[in-house]
């Protein structure tokens, strides 16, 4: 089956966006990106004629193809949400058409991951009118994937996950243009980030995520009142599913419903079934919650004694992780383990295999060395679905304003029949990502860091012993006696003699505080 | 509460005086490194002092089978600290239940046990404690913990020998001897 017909054969899920036929006759209807359309109509088929040919003659003139204008009604059933008011609009809220075209012609938007999560969003995104989008995902398409990552073919293995997502939706949603990059997202410099209206984050890791809510976190700016500067905070809706929940649920039975039994029991049937579970949430950096505020919600990582796994292992887990962290560095000093490598995965099989046989334990196979290492979880194409949706409604609301918005995290498990909740996860007080908001500090560039000691010894902030950091260096820190002693000449070194300029950040730690206080200097005229 | 269309025109004239961002794990690090607190018998140095998430340890027990040794340790913090405990790794060949030839080093709460709350004050402290009471109940070195828990006395010349790089079990240990007070 070639691309086109397989295309054209899923036209029937993706229908929404078929041009009527009267529209898409016309002649100045020829889509930008080669949208695909309904084979059933001859006027129809002129057009996916052309989007064929197209195909053949890739990347030729693509840039400078001409706008794509909409078929009469196509955005019907958004102005229905867009030109009047309902019930629960947001305040601000005033129905109008410029709302639509802000929607389709400068609202942009960062999809973060283009796996099971991103490929739902980004279809949602894209039929809801958002045009604007760009996709960033490190990963390559895994024959795993293709059950549930619906943008993806067989012939798409070992490539780009964004490249082929973005081609897939360019072609196939008219005038939708999908930028992707194939790069970690800590490979982008801040300006690449800035550019955004909404981030919507479809991933599978707890460091990702924390990487991106710092950064947005990080590009809020405050004026002298310290309102937030409007349009420098970049709201985060952040969908999980599985995974990386599964275990915050358990928690939070805990935390939240001591007393409601059944919801422990529910919880603990979770382990048996995995995948149907998630969650969405919704992140103003600055002023509401952060990722980072509710990480203690996770449990660390189930780890293994090492002394279990080195001298009683009992499960097969534990000779698995053996052969991983034990005998991998052993045999392999100089080459790091690549879990998607399948070499790698079957050495430490046979390894786990002899060890099992050793201590006599059953059940060391191929696919649970894979699970363990790569601590593989199933995933739920429904759930994704159901996911994805609830950011992808939240993202619309959040740049229209039509309706309020979640507030501000939502968890689902549809594992028995279908459960919802939503709660509001607050600030904490003392996060070290959000409630940093840096202090201005009035300092001149000629004075010596001793004198800056001195001043922060005092009201307000009264500090004993400070550890002073900035710019990625350590100007002067109070223990251990070691680097006391090595950044000691720093005190009578003078700001600019350290580097320091007019509005640099530095970082003061402290025993009266719990986190680092961070300073903006401010260099008196 | 937010309309992103309201905010449209206001967008960005960003460009901030600020630098490199810091992240939350060198924020955490900072204020654990600028709080530590230790006993005279541990001693922390870093090779390059502006990058404070890799740093050595070096411990001198005070009593104890170890007395008289010097430990040294190498600390390794990830980006995801303090979610993740550091890295911690004995950079000597020595004769310890819970340590073994590699240098891996068990204790709690360096791995299934790390809490946030914890601290590199509180996993230095940890690793002394192991030096003061060896636990032949958590064995890396099975055979150092069988001799420590049937047979005290041959445990404690064990330890003594491999401390001045003799050798126990067929094994050659590095010399740990502490030469006066120097570290």
């Amino acid at each position: 089956m070639d691309a086109s017909t397989e295309t054209a054969a899923q036209s029937g899920a993706l229908d929404a966006t078929a041009p009527s036929p009267a529209v898409a006759g016309s002649n100045n209807a020829r889509p930008a990106s080669n949208a695909i359309v309904s084979n059933t109509n001859t006027a129809a088929a002129a057009v996916a004629a052309a989007a064929v040919e197209d195909d053949d003659t890739e990347g030729e003139g693509e840039d400078v193809a001409p706008r794509f204008e909409d078929w009469a009604g196509r955005w019907d059933h958004i102005d229905k949400l867009l030109v009047r008011r309902g019930p629960f609009a947001q305040p601000t809220f005033e129905p109008c058409v410029e709302l639509r075209d802000f929607l389709l012609e400068q609202c942009r938007i960062l999809v973060i991951g283009a796996g099971g999560l991103g490929c739902e969003l980004l279809k949602d995104l894209a039929l809801s009118g958002f045009r604007n989008i760009d996709v960033i995902d490190m990963d390559t398409i895994d024959i795993s994937n293709l059950n549930r990552q619906f943008l993806f073919r067989q012939k798409d293995v070992g490539q780009s996950k964004a490249l082929v997502a973005a081609e897939f939706v360019n072609r196939r949603v008219a005038g939708c243009k999908v930028t992707p990059h194939f790069c970690k997202i800590q490979d982008k410099p801040e300006d690449f980030y800035r550019q955004f209206q909404l981030v919507v984050c479809g991933l599978d890791s707890i460091p990702a995520r924390r990487w991106i809510n710092a950064l947005l976190v990080s590009l809020v700016q405050y004026n002298d009142d310290k309102e937030i500067v409007p349009g420098t905070m970049i709201p985060m809706i952040d969908g999980g599913t599985e995974g990386n929940c599964v275990l915050r649920f358990l928690q939070f039975s805990v935390r939240l419903f001591v007393g409601l039994s059944f919801t422990a029991l529910f919880c603990v049937a979770g382990l048996l079934y995995q995948g149907f579970k998630g969650q969405a949430r919704v992140i103003l950096p600055g002023m509401s919650s952060c990722f980072e505020c509710s990480i203690d919600t996770f449990p660390p990582q189930t780890t293994f004694p090492l002394c279990t796994i080195a001298s009683t292992p009992r499960i097969p887990a534990h000779c698995i992780e053996y052969a991983k962290i034990v005998l991998w560095p052993q045999a392999f000093p100089d080459r790091a383990l690549d879990t998607d490598d399948p070499e790698h995965i079957n050495w430490l099989y046979l390894e786990a295999l002899k060890r099992a046989n050793e201590y006599g334990i059953q059940g060391v196979t191929y696919r649970l060395t894979q699970g363990v290492v790569k601590n593989i979880i199933p995933a739920v194409a429904s759930t994704n679905a159901v996911i994805a949706a609830a950011c992808a409604s939240e993202a619309f609301k959040l740049a229209t304003g039509c309706s309020s918005q979640l507030n501000n995290y939502m968890q689902f498990n549809g594992q028995d029949s279908l459960y919802t909740f939503t709660f509001e996860y607050e600030q904490k007080p003392d996060c070290l990502v959000c409630s940093n908001i840096p202090l201005d500090f009035a300092c001149s560039a000629s004075e010596p860091l001793r004198a800056l000691v001195e001043r922060l010894s005092e009201q307000p902030f009264q500090f004993k012993a400070p550890g002073i950091r900035g710019l990625g260096k350590t100007f002067y820190m109070s223990a251990p006696p070691s680097l006391e002693l090595s950044t000691r000449p720093n005190l009578d070194r003078t700001l600019a003699e350290l580097g320091l300029q007019d509005g640099a950040f530095l970082q003061v730690a402290d025993v009266a505080v719990p986190l680092p206080v961070q300073l903006k200097l401010q260099f008196r005229p | 509460m937010i309309n992103l269309f309201s905010l449209k025109q206001q967008k960005k004239d960003a460009a901030a005086a600020g630098g490199k961002k810091t992240s939350a794990a060198q924020l955490r690090t900072q204020k654990d490194i600028n709080d530590l607190n230790l006993p005279s018998t541990c001693k922390v140095d870093f090779p390059n002092p502006d990058d404070l998430l890799t740093f050595n340890l070096a411990i001198a027990p005070d009593e104890g089978f170890y007395k008289g040794g010097l430990f040294r340790f190498t600390f390794k913090i990830g980006p995801n600290y303090p979610h993740e405990p550091p890295k911690v790794h004995c950079e000597q060949k020595i004769y310890h239940p819970n340590i073994d030839l590699q240098g891996n080093v068990c204790l709690n709460i360096l791995r299934e046990d790390w809490k946030p709350v914890l601290s590199i004050n509180s996993v230095i402290y940890g690793l002394q404690f192991l030096f003061l009471e060896p636990n032949p109940d958590d064995p890396l070195n099975k055979e150092a913990a069988a001799n420590l828990r049937e047979n005290r006395r041959g445990f404690e010349a064990n330890v003594t020998r491999s401390l001045r790089g003799g050798s126990v079990e067929n094994n050659v240990f590095d010399n740990c001897m502490r030469s006066g007070n120097s570290w």
